[in-house]
């Protein structure tokens, strides 16, 4: 059996004060594990993102516990939690967030260089990172010269380039046509995927369900359940 | 450098239009500030000319008196009491007047006459052509060669000239430190002779130019002036009281601090504006280096430098551009008054500093306050 990458105890937020108190998330527990691509879906304002954010390091929860390999995170300072998420989580974000003004490999060389490594052997690793993910030619472009599968492409070999043990992606397939949402998907399962790491992905696009190990369905801020996926069958 | 800083500094330069905008206002700003006040300290300099051209340790004057050019005469025996003074080495008068000079081609031409004492000749030129001896013989006159030497047709020795009237001849060309203010050339003679040439009222001393015979004298000859009515002032201390009367009295100050502060707000304005849209532009790319890891310590850091580098750019770029302007100016305009100090170039510098900082302050703020989870948030 595969080791627990994440665990999640109870965990609840609360957003506002007196009347505009909002209960985003309720009392929410799971477990992810390595070699695991787990999809967390539902509709707008079902508390995904707000999930998300918390077990990533990002959003501290209300109440609750969120431990990745039996380490309680929110128990960390500010600083120790980056230093954390620096070392252990990579993020791929909804508009990639990629400086436009940088090149491609300058962009998935940032988290080396957060890392302190030095800026050519940060960029070699980037650039052996684009060629993980089929973009070696484009390493001098800047983002904006490619296009949005491509620039998908790049936050991912950002995401992996720290090679961390948890990936975080928020609607990957958003700003994408089905088939380059779906090949992204496929290339991440194919590619990226290890007995190593666990990967939580946060969408609402059905076409890409196929990919998944388990799809986790939220609902008003609650687990409403979860189900395995087709990939179990075969 | 640091890779986070070279990531700073990339973001900042490759955006092209902002940081072009950044130094074109910090550059222009730092150029007025330092064009003013520069401008301020040519003309402060050159009003003291003739007080550090002379060189008296202390002087002696009317209390009414303002500036070294606006002379209330003083009577003769003032100089024999203030000789009689313990303490007093040596005291001179000096004669200081205007006097107009007609020129070869027909023209008047203005002049500052200053009258030497005849015995000592105190508060002498250096004189560069001709023998300071000959300042002695029949109406002898040493020019000055300075900003304004060119308005007297470049006289040589022996050029002879017309002064209210009477016959002179140059016998000598000097050099002195500082040139006059107002643009007047200077011409030497001595004092019985400036008497003879410019019309007076019935006291004729313009100032007494007195040597203590220890720096500790100063205090008591101060004293015993002031008793008799008049004003002792050091050399230091009277430039400081003409500067004073410049400075708040005229008007002139006035302005080049309005100026000043006016090219301190142009540059706040523009460079303020420009960093902080640069920082709004990238403000959820920050946001996601914070998600992916940075501290926010990393994030001023970088902030910080990017304003500490265009700051000094622009620094660089203004002062070199002040002082390419000031070189043309005094190129084409020889009496231009401009003068850069190290205080001008400090000014600029704290008000530069005090520009990136404000600039970045608003960034930093940005930064600092947000979220990653903004980003997740969209």
């Amino acid at each position: 059996m595969a080791a627990t990458a994440i665990r999640a105890v109870g965990i609840n937020k609360w957003f506002g004060e007196g009347e505009a108190r909002t209960h985003a998330v309720k009392d929410v527990s799971f477990e992810a594990s390595f070699g695991e691509m787990l999809y967390v879906v539902g509709p707008s304002g079902s508390g995904k993102t707000t999930m998300l954010s918390m077990i990533s390091g990002i959003l501290r929860p209300s109440s609750g516990t969120v431990a990745i390999e039996d380490a309680d995170i929110w128990s960390l300072s500010s600083d120790a939690l980056a230093e954390f998420r620096l070392q252990r989580i990579g993020f791929v974000f909804q508009d990639y967030h990629l400086f436009p003004r940088l090149t491609t490999a300058e962009n998935v060389a940032i988290p080396l260089i957060l890392q302190h490594r030095e800026w050519d052997a940060a960029l070699a690793e980037a650039a052996r990172n684009l060629d993980i993910v089929g973009l070696k030619d484009r390493a001098e472009l800047p983002p904006l010269k490619l296009s949005g599968g491509e620039q998908q492409r790049v936050a991912i070999a950002r995401a992996i380039v720290s090679r961390p043990d948890i990936l975080i992606f928020d609607e990957p397939t958003a700003s994408l046509d089905g088939d380059t949402g779906r090949n992204i998907l496929r290339f991440v399962r194919e590619q990226i995927l290890s007995h190593q790491r666990c990967i939580v992905i946060v969408t609402h696009d059905s076409r890409i369900y196929e990919f998944a190990d388990r799809i986790m369905r939220m609902e008003d801020g609650r687990i409403s359940g979860v189900e395995r996926s087709q990939l179990d069958a075969h | 450098m640091p890779g986070i800083l070279k990531i700073a500094y990339k973001l900042l330069i490759n955006d092209r239009a902002k940081f072009a905008a950044l130094l074109v206002g910090i550059t222009f700003a730092v150029f007025l500030m330092i064009e003013m006040t520069s401008l301020f300290a040519g003309i402060l300099s050159r009003s003291s000319s003739t007080v550090i051209n002379i060189g008296a340790s202390v002087w002696v004057m009317d209390p009414a008196v303002q500036t070294v050019a606006n002379t209330i005469p003083l009577p003769d025996y003032v100089l024999d009491e203030v000789r009689s003074i313990p303490g007093v080495k040596y005291a001179v008068p000096l004669y200081s007047g205007g006097a107009l000079l007609k020129l070869h081609d027909g023209t008047y031409q203005a002049v500052n006459v200053i009258g030497l004492d005849d015995t000592s000749l105190f508060g002498r030129p250096e004189i560069i052509a001709g023998n300071i001896q000959d300042v002695f013989a029949e109406n002898a006159f040493i020019a000055i060669r300075d900003a304004e030497f060119y308005k007297l047709e470049n006289p040589r020795i022996g050029t002879e000239f017309e002064l209210n009237d009477h016959r002179g001849v140059i016998v000598a060309i000097g050099q002195v430190a500082s040139s006059a203010l107002f643009g007047v050339p200077t011409l030497y003679t001595t004092y019985n002779r400036a008497l003879q040439y410019i019309p007076n009222t019935r006291f004729t001393i313009s100032y007494l130019l007195v040597e203590p015979k220890t720096p500790e004298d100063i205090a008591r000859i101060k004293a015993r002036v002031a008793k008799r009515g008049y004003l002792a002032l050091t050399r230091d201390e009277f430039v400081a009281k003409i500067s004073d009367f410049y400075m708040f009295r005229t008007g002139i100050g006035t302005n080049m601090m309005l100026m000043t502060l006016i090219s301190f707000i142009v540059g706040l304005s523009i460079s303020g504006q420009t960093f902080y849209t640069f920082i709004l532009e990238n403000i959820d790319k920050f946001g996601a280096i914070k998600a992916i890891g940075a501290k926010g310590s990393e994030l001023v850091f970088m902030i910080l430098f990017q304003a500490t580098f265009v700051a000094l750019t622009g620094y660089g770029l203004g002062v070199g551009l002040c002082a390419g302007l000031i070189w043309l100016a005094r190129w084409r305009l020889p009496d231009y008054a401009a003068q850069v100090t190290f205080i001008n170039l400090g000014t600029a510098f704290v008000m530069v500093v005090v520009i990136a900082g404000l600039s970045s302050y608003v960034g930093v703020r940005k930064v600092l306050r947000i979220e990653p989870f903004d980003i997740f948030r969209g």
